[in-house]
């Protein structure tokens, strides 16, 4: 055991003696957070605690009810916290806007867009129905992301009732009950109460019900803080894992084992070095934004368990990468693409729920996606107990990922040739 | 003397290439033993093997009693390695380095710290003891690597190749070190392709070429094989065939033998001075250009070139 503890401290030493590792452990992910923060609007945004007040330009050049509906929607008391829009009534004066980050998204909602979804004589819809565009700042990808949700939620309505009137209407016209020659009032008249009926009840809110822990206001840094961390762990189990092969490629692998210590010794030895590296790595980050960025990260005991759960999982990879590549240099560049990969995939650029369903499921090969998951568990108010999905996924991810890496490294021999 | 270690026909393959093919020693307490070969002969391997870092193909090392094949650990607790390559922490200083392998035989405590300073006053890096080794010249890195392999005080200490490449006085520190350890009662093994060195240190050595262990015995004893012989070194032009020159001086009645290395002629004769008129003379009638010429009086290069017929340095 001491001797165990003796390789890993060295390690421990070496590896916070090393600039360049620092710079991509520390500093990397510390400015990402930081550069993200600012161009999501996120950081520095009027002292707020979450998203809010976002910025939207709403050009309304419907003169139905459904164009009105949509601004009544963006303007109702349950969005006033979360938006702030501002009407114009040209689109290329909303498009310039946007260009010159003046707000965050256009919605701009076409003439003719009530008549297109629901004709003045129920006849039936148009072949080409028109469309509500929203033109999104590409530097506000989250809050861009935020108003195209509630359009999505207000078009699915307005499509439900339009479906379900024109079903209404046939059942009605086939069972005898209202005559061909009524149809078309009728329709005319569901088609105001439903576009009347679109804006009354908010299709988002902050209010909305969740399952889960009681909520409460979610800072977004609190998402990006630790989705860096989670990426550039990635970077430290690798180059953790990198140290092995260049050890053996420096030679002093070889002399640890012509000591009296034994290669399993060495090699855990070596690996409780990389865990420790990256769970030092995790708080660092973690202490630092919650200073720097004023960031709430939920119940400590629960952000500690989930960061040695994380971390556990990452130098499985890590190990995965090591025990299969036959250089220092192959463990580097496959570190680096899984590093990036985990990255994307694990939610640290686009919120996974904004992704499709079957992005979500391929991301839950990554500690960042389960990582993710228990850390907004726990921004959102939840305690150790909450976090039950997310530290049973990593520690399975671990448990795979050593036993698989152990198998592979028994096959080669870093030392008896 | 009792031998601390044994060696029977110990083979090392790698596929169908024999690394070292059934060599047999014995090394007495206190002694120095040189391993002599170029390059690729099989010292290092021999070294990794009575290291336990290889397992043996077939064969046995015994050292103080212990198998290296069935009781690795009690012989590692014997031994002492110096590689032939740097095995040091750069990014850590040299007292970093000599506490950590220190601490990895075993030592703890005021008796680490007591061995650190002995140890980096032997090697003479007492004042750069807390600058990183990254930072140091070649010859004081040599040293460090040196100092880890005496640490623990080693009953055996190999070392392998220590002086390669580095500066005249750094060399003549490490080859006076290894006297000192040795009249201090540490047996060494010690693997050079530089015959100065063989001879300067050895009590005995053993000659190794293609993995075998070719000659063995103190160094009167291998020169003897040579008898009196001297030898004469012919270097001639780039555009000059040696080999002609080679066979024209065989049938010179003083020469025992003559063979070509690159652009040089290597003619073994009972006196290299009263040789070398006919030997120029051959070279005339040939039209070769002798270059220059080196005399050399019977020494271990000469056994090589006697066993092998090739120069020690190829």
């Amino acid at each position: 055991m001491r001797k165990l503890l003796l390789i890993a401290f060295k390690d421990l030493k070496l590896i916070f003696r090393d600039k360049a590792a620092l710079t991509f452990m520390l500093l990397a992910p510390f400015l990402l957070t930081l550069g993200l923060g600012l161009v999501t609007g996120a950081y520095g945004s009027s002292g707020s605690s979450g998203i809010s007040q976002i910025k939207i330009i709403i050009v309304n050049q419907d003169s139905g009810q459904l164009g009105q509906a949509l601004v009544d929607l963006f303007q109702s008391a349950g969005l006033a916290d979360l938006v702030a829009p501002t009407l114009v009534s040209d689109p290329l004066t909303a498009r310039a806007q946007i260009d010159a980050n003046a707000a965050v998204a256009a919605v701009i909602v076409p003439a003719g867009f009530t008549d297109n979804i629901i004709p003045a004589n129920y006849q039936a819809p148009a072949a080409d129905i028109l469309q509500i565009e929203i033109y999104k700042n590409p530097l506000s990808p989250v809050s861009a992301g935020v108003i195209q949700s509630i359009v999505e939620e207000f078009i699915s309505r307005v499509e439900t009732g339009r479906v379900g009137g024109q079903v209404i209407v046939t059942q009605l016209l086939s069972a005898g009950l209202i005559a061909p020659d009524q149809v078309s009032a009728i329709a005319a008249e569901m088609g105001q109460l439903q576009a009347n009926s679109v804006d009354q009840a908010p299709a988002i809110s902050l209010q909305a019900a969740q399952s889960g822990p009681a909520q409460k206001a979610f800072n977004p840094m609190a998402y990006m803080a630790p989705g860096m961390a989670l990426m550039f762990l990635m970077f430290t189990v690798s180059n953790g894992g990198r140290s092995i092969l260049a050890e053996q490629a420096r030679g002093t692998l070889p002399r640890l084992l012509v000591s009296p210590t034994n290669s399993a010794q060495v090699l855990i030895g070596k690996i409780f070095g990389v865990y420790v590296t990256g769970v030092i790595q995790m708080l660092i980050l973690i202490v630092t934004c919650s200073l720097l960025f004023n960031i709430q990260w939920g119940n400590p005991l629960g952000i500690l368990v989930l960061i040695l759960a994380a971390v556990f999982a990452a130098t499985g990879w890590g190990m995965l990468i090591t025990s299969i590549a036959r250089t220092p240099g192959q463990v580097g560049n496959i570190g680096t693409a899984i590093m990036l990969t985990f990255g994307i995939l694990g939610g640290t650029f686009i919120q996974n729920s904004f992704m499709p369903g079957w992005f979500q499921i391929v991301s839950k090969i990554t500690p960042n996606a389960w990582g993710l998951d228990g850390f907004t568990t726990l921004g959102l108010g939840g305690s150790l107990v909450d976090l039950g999905r997310p530290l049973l996924g990593l520690a399975v991810m671990g448990i795979a990922l050593f036993v698989v890496s152990i198998l592979i490294f028994s096959r080669r021999s870093f030392a008896q040739k | 003397m009792k031998a601390i270690l044994e060696v029977k026909q110990l083979v090392k393959k790698y596929g169908d290439f024999t690394a070292v093919d059934g060599i047999s020693f014995d090394i007495m307490e206190g002694e120095i033993f040189s391993l002599l070969g170029p390059n690729g002969a099989g010292k290092t391997t021999t070294i990794s093997m009575l290291s336990t870092l290889y397992i043996p193909t077939s064969g046995e090392a015994v050292i103080g009693g212990h198998s290296v094949t069935k009781e690795p650990m009690a012989v590692r607790n014997l031994i002492g390695v110096v590689p032939q390559d740097l095995a040091l922490y750069e990014d850590l200083t040299a007292r970093e380095n000599l506490a950590f392998w220190g601490q990895m035989y075993g030592l703890s405590g005021k008796t680490l710290n007591a061995r650190i300073e002995q140890v980096l006053e032997q090697i003479g890096l007492v004042d750069k003891a807390k600058d990183r080794v990254k930072t140091y010249s070649g010859g004081m890195k040599r040293r460090v690597n040196i100092g880890v392999g005496l640490l623990h005080k080693p009953k055996l200490l190999f070392m392998d190749e220590p002086t390669v490449g580095i500066d005249p006085q750094s060399r003549r520190l490490i080859l006076d070190s290894v006297k000192e350890l040795n009249k201090q009662g540490m047996t060494v093994l010690y693997t050079t392709h530089y015959m100065e060195e063989a001879e300067e240190l050895s009590d005995r050595v053993g000659i190794m070429d293609n993995g075998k262990l070719i000659a063995l015995g103190t160094q009167a004893e291998l020169t003897k094989q040579v008898g009196e012989m001297e030898t004469l070194i012919l270097h001639v032009g780039e555009n000059d065939d040696p080999e002609r020159l080679a066979v024209a001086l065989r049938s010179l009645k003083m020469v025992r033998k003559a063979d070509v290395t690159d652009h040089t002629v290597s003619v073994i004769v009972p006196e290299a001075e009263q040789a070398l008129a006919p030997a120029v003379t051959r070279a005339n009638e040939l039209g070769i250009k002798i270059h220059s010429v080196d005399m050399r009086e019977p020494n271990l290069e000469a056994v090589f070139l006697h066993l092998t017929g090739k120069a020690l340095r190829d």
